[in-house]
C-alpha cells in the first residue's frame, strides 16, 4: 500500500470562553476535538459520522487550518500543515478543499454562479486570460452538472441542490487533491440529497479526489466511505471498514446510531424501537465525564468505564475502537431487526 | 412526446448549453424594483431631481444676481410685478435666487460630507470588525474617544484657528458623521465575517484585502446606503445649525441654514424671508427621510411584514 496522503495525529482544538465579570474571570475550555489521529490514502473516502456537537466540523476546519489547533499535526503529503505560514498554507489550498453545509449561505450573495466559481481561480492565477477563466468556470459548471448558459445568474436564483453544485465546482475548479465535505447534503431534500452524493461519488472516480465525508447519518455515508471513523463529543470510537462497521459494530456508540436510521417499514419500526435505547443527551462538552466519555449513556457500562479512558486501538481486523469491552460485546446488526440501512 | 423518443437522453442538456446566457438578477436589481413600487421613495425621488436641478440652473435663468442688491424694492413682498417671485430681503436681495444658491451649498456639503464620512467610517469600519481582538478594540476606542468631544466646541476651535472656510464645514461634519457609520460598518462586519461564503473564501485562499473588497463589503452596502440618504438631512441640518449661530458659510455666500437665520430676524416684517428657503430646506429633509425608508424596505424585505 502506498503512503497516506493525509495523516492527522493527535489533533486537539479547544475553544477557550470566558465567564464572570471582570474581576472575576473565569475560563472554560472546551474541547471540540480531543486527539483525534487518522489516515487517509489517496483516492480513498473516510466517512465522519457523529451527533451533532461531536466536533466533526472543527476536526474538518482544523485539518484546513481555518481554525487553530492546539495540538497535534496535519501531515500533508510529508509536511505539517500546522507549522506552516499563512502564504504556505494558503499555497496548500489548491490542493485541499471544502465543500460546506449550507448550500445557500457558502454562496456569496452578491456575485454570480461564474464569479463564486471561478474565484479560486483568479486568486492562484492572477494572470490567467478571462477567456480561460471563462471557459475553465463553464467546463467546471459542466461538470457538476450545471448548465454553462447559467453563468450569470445569482445563488437565489438557483435551488439549494444546484447551489450545492456551485459550492462543488468552485471546490474542484483548482484541481485538488482532496475535498472535505462538511454535510454536504444535510440541509437538501432526500431525492437531492442521493444526486449530490452520487455526483461525489461520479467525481472521486473520474478525478482520482481523496474524500472526507462527514454527516451525521449513517445510511449517507454507507454509499459513499471506504472507512468510517464515528465521533463522540470530540474523539473518535470507531474507526472501521464499511462493510464490518454495518455488520458489527465495534462500539456500543456506533451501534445505536445505526440503529437510531429511521426505518421505513412501520412494523419493522416498531419492532426496532423496543431496543433503541441511545437515551438522554450529549453530557455537557464543557464538563465530560470521567473514564470513557460515553459511559453517561451506554447499557453496557462495567465500574472500569468510569474510571479508565480507553484508548483507541486496534482490533485483529484490523479495525480501530475505543472500548474497554470490544472484545466481549457481540454488537453485531442482525437481520431480522432490520435497520434503515440498505 | 414521441419524438422525443429518438433524441439522446443528453439533448436537452446539449439544447441548453447552445442557448445564448440567462441574465441573472442580482439583488441590487431586485431591491431596485422594489424600490420603484414604493411611491413615496419615487415622489420624493422625483421632487429632489427636480430640486437639484432648479438649484443647479434656477440662478442662472433668474434675471437677478444672488448678490445683487435692488434699492427700489428692499423688503418686498413676493409679486410678479418687481419680478421678485419670493420677495426680497432688506437690503434688496432676490430671495428665490439666494433660496437657490443656498441650496447649492446646503446640498453640496450634504454631499460631500456624507461622502466622506461614508469613505474613512466604511473602510474603518470594516477593518476594525474584520480583523477583530486586540486590532478592534484599539480602533473602536478611538472612535469612542473622538465621540466624545463636544461637536460645537470641535467647530469653534477648528473656525479659530484656521479662519472660517466652507471646507471647514466638510471637514467639521465629516470628522463626526464617520464616527457613526464605522460603528454600524464593524457591527455588520462582524455578523458577516462568520459567515460561510466567507469562510468559503478562506478556503479558496483568498486574501483578507480581497475578502473585505468583495464579501464583506457589498453585503453590507444596504444597510450603508439606508444610513447614507438619512444621514445627508442630517448633514444638511447641522450645516443650517451652524449657519443659524454663525458658524457656517460666509457671506455673500448663504446656506438655507444662513437664510433661515436671516429671515429669523425679520419675522414679523418680512415672513417671506423665512417661509420660503424654509420651506425648500423642509420638502429636502421629507424627500430623503422617505427615500431612506424606501430603500431600507426595499433592501431588506424581511424587515417589512
Amino acid at each position: 500500500m502506498t503512503a497516506p496522503v493525509l495523516r492527522v495525529q493527535d489533533l486537539v482544538v479547544n475553544f477557550t470562553s470566558f465567564t464572570g465579570g471582570i474581576l472575576q474571570r473565569k475560563e472554560r475550555v472546551l474541547r471540540a476535538v480531543n486527539g483525534i489521529s487518522f489516515d487517509l490514502n489517496a483516492g480513498e473516502t473516510l466517512g465522519i459520522v457523529g451527533e451533532t456537537g461531536s466536533g466533526k466540523s472543527t476536526l474538518a476546519r482544523a485539518i484546513l487550518g481555518l481554525i487553530k489547533a492546539n495540538r497535534g499535526r496535519v501531515m500533508w503529503e510529508g509536511e505539517d500543515l500546522t507549522l506552516l505560514g499563512e502564504e504556505e498554507l494558503r499555497q496548500k489550498r489548491k490542493e485541499i478543499q471544502i465543500v460546506f453545509q449550507d448550500p445557500v449561505a457558502s454562496l456569496n450573495p452578491r456575485m454570480t454562479a461564474g464569479d463564486i466559481i471561478s474565484e479560486p481561480l483568479w486568486t492562484f492565477y492572477p494572470h490567467m486570460a478571462p477567456l480561460q477563466v471563462e471557459e475553465r468556470t463553464r467546463g467546471m459548471m459542466k461538470v457538476v452538472g450545471l448548465l454553462p448558459n447559467q453563468i450569470n445568474r445569482y445563488p437565489h436564483e438557483f435551488s439549494g441542490g444546484q447551489c450545492q453544485r456551485i459550492g462543488i465546482a468552485r471546490s474542484l475548479v483548482l484541481n485538488p487533491r482532496l475535498v472535505i465535505c462538511d454535510e454536504p447534503v444535510s440541509a437538501l431534500d432526500v431525492s437531492i440529497q442521493a444526486q449530490i452524493i452520487n455526483l461525489l461519488k461520479d467525481l472521486q472516480q473520474k478525478l482520482g479526489l481523496a474524500l472526507i465525508f462527514i454527516a451525521h447519518d449513517l445510511s449517507l455515508v454507507k454509499h459513499i466511505s471506504n472507512r468510517i471513523m464515528v465521533m463522540y463529543m470530540g474523539s473518535a470510537m470507531e474507526l472501521s471498514q464499511r462493510e464490518a462497521l454495518y455488520r458489527r459494530p465495534l462500539h456500543p456508540y456506533t451501534h445505536a446510531l445505526i440503529k437510531s436510521v429511521p426505518i421505513p417499514d412501520p412494523k419493522l419500526a416498531a419492532r426496532a424501537r423496543q431496543d433503541s435505547w441511545l437515551a438522554g443527551d450529549m453530557p455537557s462538552p464543557y464538563d465530560p465525564p470521567k473514564g470513557c466519555i460515553f459511559n453517561t449513556r451506554c447499557p453496557y457500562k462495567v465500574s472500569r468505564c468510569q474510571t479508565d479512558v480507553p484508548a483507541l486501538r486496534r482490533m485483529e481486523q484490523g479495525d480501530w475502537v475505543a472500548c474497554h469491552q470490544a472484545e466481549d460485546l457481540d454488537l453485531s446488526i442482525h437481520l431480522d431487526s432490520a435497520s434503515g440501512i440498505n | 412526446m414521441n419524438s422525443s423518443a429518438d433524441i439522446p437522453a443528453e439533448d436537452p442538456f446539449a439544447a441548453a448549453m447552445a442557448e445564448e446566457d440567462v441574465r441573472g438578477r442580482s439583488l441590487w436589481v431586485d431591491a431596485w424594483h422594489r424600490l420603484l413600487k414604493n411611491r413615496a421613495a419615487v415622489i420624493s425621488g422625483v421632487i429632489m431631481a427636480v430640486m437639484i436641478l432648479l438649484v443647479l440652473v434656477g440662478p442662472l435663468l433668474s434675471p437677478w444676481e444672488g448678490d445683487f442688491t435692488d434699492w427700489d424694492n428692499t423688503s418686498s413682498p413676493p409679486s410678479l410685478e418687481t419680478g421678485h417671485w419670493f420677495g426680497t430681503d432688506s437690503v434688496g436681495r432676490d430671495i428665490l435666487v439666494r433660496t437657490l444658491e443656498g441650496g447649492r451649498i446646503s446640498l453640496l456639503v450634504g454631499l460631500v460630507a456624507t461622502l466622506v464620512s461614508l469613505a474613512i467610517g466604511v473602510t474603518y469600519g470594516a477593518i476594525a470588525g474584520y480583523y477583530g481582538g486586540f486590532t478592534d478594540r484599539i480602533m473602536m476606542r478611538m472612535v469612542d474617544i473622538i465621540y466624545a468631544l463636544p461637536f460645537m466646541f470641535f467647530v469653534i476651535l477648528l473656525m479659530v484657528v484656521f479662519g472660517r472656510h466652507i471646507v471647514l464645514i466638510f471637514v467639521a461634519i465629516g470628522a463626526v458623521n464617520w464616527l457613526d457609520m464605522a460603528r454600524i460598518v464593524r457591527g455588520q462586519t462582524l455578523g458577516l465575517k462568520n459567515t460561510e461564503f466567507v469562510e468559503a473564501a478562506r478556503a479558496c485562499g483568498v486574501d483578507h484585502n480581497a475578502i473585505i473588497r468583495r464579501h464583506i463589503i457589498p453585503n453590507l452596502l444596504g444597510v450603508v446606503m439606508v444610513y447614507v440618504t438619512l444621514t445627508i438631512p442630517q448633514v444638511i441640518l447641522v450645516e443650517s445649525f451652524l449657519s443659524f449661530l454663525g458658524l457656517g458659510v460666509q457671506e455673500p455666500m448663504s446656506s438655507w441654514g444662513a437664510l433661515v437665520n436671516d429671515g429669523a430676524q425679520d419675522m414679523e416684517s418680512a415672513p417671506w424671508t423665512l417661509i420660503f428657503p424654509a420651506a425648500f430646506l423642509t420638502v429636502t429633509l421629507y424627500c430623503f427621510n422617505y427615500i431612506g425608508d424606501g430603500m431600507r424596505d426595499a433592501l431588506d424585505p424581511k424587515d417589512r411584514l
